[in-house]
C-alpha cells in the first residue's frame, strides 16, 4: 500500500512538472505583444528571407506558424489560445470566418500598396469591397497529366477526359463542388448553377466518366501522381505546381470551358494584438518588387499586376498559371449557395461515388 | 455499511456511463430528428430508406462480413498454433505489436506496397504473373482491413484456447475420439465465446470504416462511415449524419444480441 502511494505521488509530481513545462513553452511560442507579429500561414508558402527583410525594416519580430488545412486553422483561431495577427485562409473560409465574426475589418488607408492588385481579383462575391481580406495568391482547378505515360496526348477541354482510351487513368479530387463543377463546366453551365435539371444532367454525364476513373482521393493525389501511379488527375493549380516540381513529366492545363478561381487571402483575425503591424505586413508583401520575389519563391500565381513586371518573362507568360484574359473571363469563384443547394450537390456526389459499383 | 461503500464506488462508473455512453447516444438520436434548417422532422429516416442509402448499408454489411469471415479463417488456426508453440507469449506479442502503429501510417505504407511500382507488383512480375492493379480494388481494401483487424480476432481466441483444460483433450483421446471429433465436440464449443467476442470487435468497427475506403479503395467502396463523415464535415447536415449513426447503433446492438447475450446451454 505504501509503495502504491509513493508511485501515485511520483506520477502526480511528474505531471505537475510537465504541465508547468508545457505552459512555459506555450507562453513563449504564443507571445505576441507590441513588437512581435504572429503570422499563421500554410507550410512553405512565403519566402522567409523576405520576412527577415520585413523584420529589419520595421523592427517587428515575426513569429511564424503554419497549418495544413483551412479547417485546422479555423479551429485554432476559434480556440483563441494564440494571438495570431495574420492568417491566410482560402476564399470560402473567409466567408465562413466573416459569418462567425472572427475577422477584423481592414483599414485600407494603411495598405496603400493594394492599388497594385489586379481589379479582376478584387471585390468578388466572397468579400464584397474587400473589407476583410486581400488576395495573396490565386489559382484554378484543372487537369494535370503525365506526358510520358500518355505519349504526347494533349488536353484542352474537360470533355477530353471522357475519351474511352483513358480507361482507369484518372484521379479525381474528393470534393463535391470540384467534381460536380467539372460536370457542369463540361456542359457549358456555371459552376454555381443551382438549376436541378442542369445538375441532374451533369450527374448523368459524370456517371459516363466512371470507367475512366481510377480513384477519388484527397491530398494523396500528389504522392500518386509523382510516383506515376496514375496518368491524369483533376487538381488545384497549386497542387499541380508542387507535383510538377517533383516530376518533370507532368504538365497542367486549365480547360477552355472555364473552371474554378480560388484565392488564398490575407486576413486579420479577431485574436490579433498587433493590428498596426499586421497592416504593415500586408502592405509590405503587396509591394510589387517584394511580391515578385515572393512569387518566384512560392511559384503560385500572384494577383499583383505591378509585380508581374519584375518577374521572369517565362513565368509570367506561362499560360498554365496565368491564363489568357479570355480564359480568365470564364473562371468563376465558388459562391456560397446556401445549405440546401450545397446539400443537393453533396447528395449527387455521394450518388456518383455509389454509382461506380 | 458494505452496501454504502459499494454505492460510493459505483458513482465514478455510473457517471462515466452517463457522460460518455448514454448522453452521446441520446444526442445522436436527438439530432437525427432535425433537417438542415433546424426544423423538427422524421424525413431523415424516410431518406435512409431510399435506394442510395440502402445500397450503401448493404455494401457496408457485405464488406464487414467479408472482413470478419476472412479474419476468423486466418485467426483461428493461427491462435491454435500459437498455443502449441514454446514461447507463446512472445509470439503473441509479435502479432500484437503492429496494432500499436498508427492506422494512417499503415495505410500509407500499403499505398506504397500495392502501388504500380510497389513491392507487391515487383514480386508478381518476378514470378511471371506480371503487374496487376492492386491499389484501389476490393481486394486491397479487404486485405488491408483484415491486416488491421486480425490481432483483435486472434487475442480472444488465443485466450479461450489457452484456458482450455488439457486433461479434457487427454480424455477424448482415451475415449477413442478422432482428432476431428475432438475439435468439433470439445475444442470448438469451449472456445466459442472467444470466437464470438472476436467477431464483435472486428465486425462492428469494420461496419463504419471510412478512412481506408478513400486511401486504399479510392472511394470505390462506400460505407455508411463515409456518408457520416461527409454529412458532418462537408454538408453540415448533422440530422442525416445522425440518422445513419442511429442505424449503425441499432445494427451493433443486434450483433451484440446475436453473438453475446445468448448464453450457451449446459
Amino acid at each position: 500500500m505504501k509503495k502504491l502511494m509513493q508511485a501515485f505521488i511520483a506520477v502526480l509530481l511528474l505531471s505537475a512538472v510537465l504541465l508547468t513545462a508545457i505552459n512555459r513553452l506555450n507562453a513563449t511560442e504564443g507571445y505576441s505583444g507590441e513588437n512581435t507579429l504572429t503570422v499563421f500561414n500554410w507550410g512553405d508558402y512565403i519566402d522567409m528571407e523576405l520576412v527577415e527583410q520585413f523584420e529589419e525594416e520595421t523592427g517587428i519580430t515575426v513569429i511564424y506558424e503554419t497549418f495544413d488545412s483551412n479547417e485546422a486553422m479555423l479551429t485554432k483561431i476559434q480556440q483563441g489560445g494564440t494571438t495570431y495577427d495574420i492568417a491566410v485562409p482560402s476564399e470560402y473560409m473567409v466567408q465562413k470566418m466573416m459569418e462567425e465574426d472572427l475577422l477584423v475589418e481592414l483599414d485600407h488607408s494603411k495598405i496603400p500598396n493594394m492599388k497594385y492588385l489586379d481589379e479582376r481579383f478584387m471585390d468578388l462575391s466572397y468579400d464584397p469591397g474587400n473589407k476583410y481580406s486581400l488576395p495573396y495568391f490565386w489559382g484554378t482547378v484543372g487537369i494535370v497529366y503525365n506526358t510520358k505515360l500518355l505519349e504526347g496526348k494533349e488536353f484542352s477541354s474537360w470533355n477530353d477526359l471522357w475519351d474511352p482510351a483513358l480507361e482507369n487513368d484518372i484521379l479525381l479530387v474528393d470534393g463535391a463542388r470540384e467534381v460536380i463543377g467539372m460536370g457542369l463546366n463540361s456542359l457549358g453551365y456555371s459552376l454555381n448553377d443551382t438549376n436541378r435539371d442542369h445538375l441532374q444532367e451533369a450527374y448523368e454525364k459524370l456517371t459516363k466518366l466512371t470507367p475512366n476513373i481510377k480513384a477519388i482521393v484527397g491530398d494523396e493525389n500528389k504522392l500518386l501522381m509523382q510516383n506515376e501511379e496514375a496518368a491524369i488527375a483533376v487538381v488545384w493549380s497549386g497542387d499541380a505546381a508542387d507535383m510538377m516540381w517533383e516530376n518533370e513529366n507532368l504538365d497542367y492545363v486549365v480547360p477552355e470551358e472555364g473552371s474554378n478561381l480560388w484565392f488564398d487571402t490575407f486576413v486579420i483575425p479577431k485574436t490579433a494584438k498587433n493590428i498596426e503591424g499586421a497592416h504593415q505586413f500586408i502592405n509590405f508583401f503587396l509591394d510589387p518588387e517584394i511580391n515578385a520575389l515572393n512569387t518566384e519563391y512560392v511559384s503560385y500565381s500572384t494577383p499583383n499586376k505591378e509585380a508581374l513586371k519584375y518577374m521572369p518573362e517565362d513565368m509570367v507568360e506561362d499560360e498554365r498559371f496565368y491564363p489568357s484574359p479570355e480564359l480568365t473571363e470564364r473562371l468563376e469563384v465558388y459562391e456560397n449557395l446556401g445549405r440546401e443547394h450545397l446539400a443537393y450537390y453533396n447528395d449527387l456526389f455521394l450518388e456518383f461515388k455509389m454509382y461506380r459499383k | 455499511m458494505e452496501n454504502k461503500t459499494r454505492t460510493l464506488y459505483m458513482i465514478p462508473y455510473i457517471g462515466w456511463i452517463i457522460l460518455f455512453v448514454v448522453a452521446p447516444i441520446a444526442l445522436v438520436v436527438y439530432y437525427s430528428f432535425f433537417d438542415i434548417h433546424g426544423n423538427f422532422t422524421v424525413g431523415n429516416y424516410g431518406k435512409f430508406f431510399t435506394p442510395v442509402y440502402l445500397k450503401m448499408a448493404i455494401s457496408s454489411f457485405w464488406y464487414a462480413f467479408l472482413i470478419t469471415i476472412i479474419s476468423l479463417a486466418a485467426a483461428y488456426p493461427t491462435a491454435y498454433l500459437l498455443t502449441k508453440t514454446k514461447h507463446k507469449q512472445l509470439w503473441l506479442l509479435l502479432i500484437i505489436v503492429p496494432s500499436w502503429v498508427n492506422l494512417l501510417l499503415k495505410a500509407y505504407a500499403f499505398i506504397g506496397i500495392f502501388g504500380a511500382h510497389g513491392a507487391a507488383n515487383q514480386f508478381l512480375d518476378i514470378i511471371g504473373i506480371g503487374t496487376k492493379q492492386l491499389l484501389f480494388t476490393d481486394f486491397s481494401f479487404v486485405f488491408v482491413s483484415v491486416y488491421i483487424f486480425i490481432p483483435f480476432m486472434i487475442l480472444p481466441i488465443f485466450n479461450a484456447l489457452d484456458n482450455l483444460n488439457p486433461s479434457l483433450l487427454d480424455a477424448t483421446k482415451d475415449l477413442g475420439a478422432s482428432k476431428w471429433t475432438t475439435f468439433r465436440r470439445v475444442i470448438l464449443p469451449l472456445t466459442l465465446n472467444g470466437v464470438k467476442s472476436g467477431i464483435q470487435v472486428v465486425f462492428i468497427p469494420s461496419l463504419s470504416l471510412f478512412m481506408l475506403t478513400r486511401l486504399i479503395a479510392g472511394n470505390r467502396v462506400i460505407t455508411l462511415g463515409t456518408a457520416i463523415e461527409q454529412h458532418f464535415l462537408v454538408t453540415q447536415d448533422w440530422g442525416m449524419g445522425s440518422t445513419i449513426a442511429v442505424f449503425l447503433i441499432i445494427a451493433m446492438f443486434l450483433i451484440m444480441a446475436l453473438t453475446g447475450f445468448r448464453r450457451r446451454g449446459a
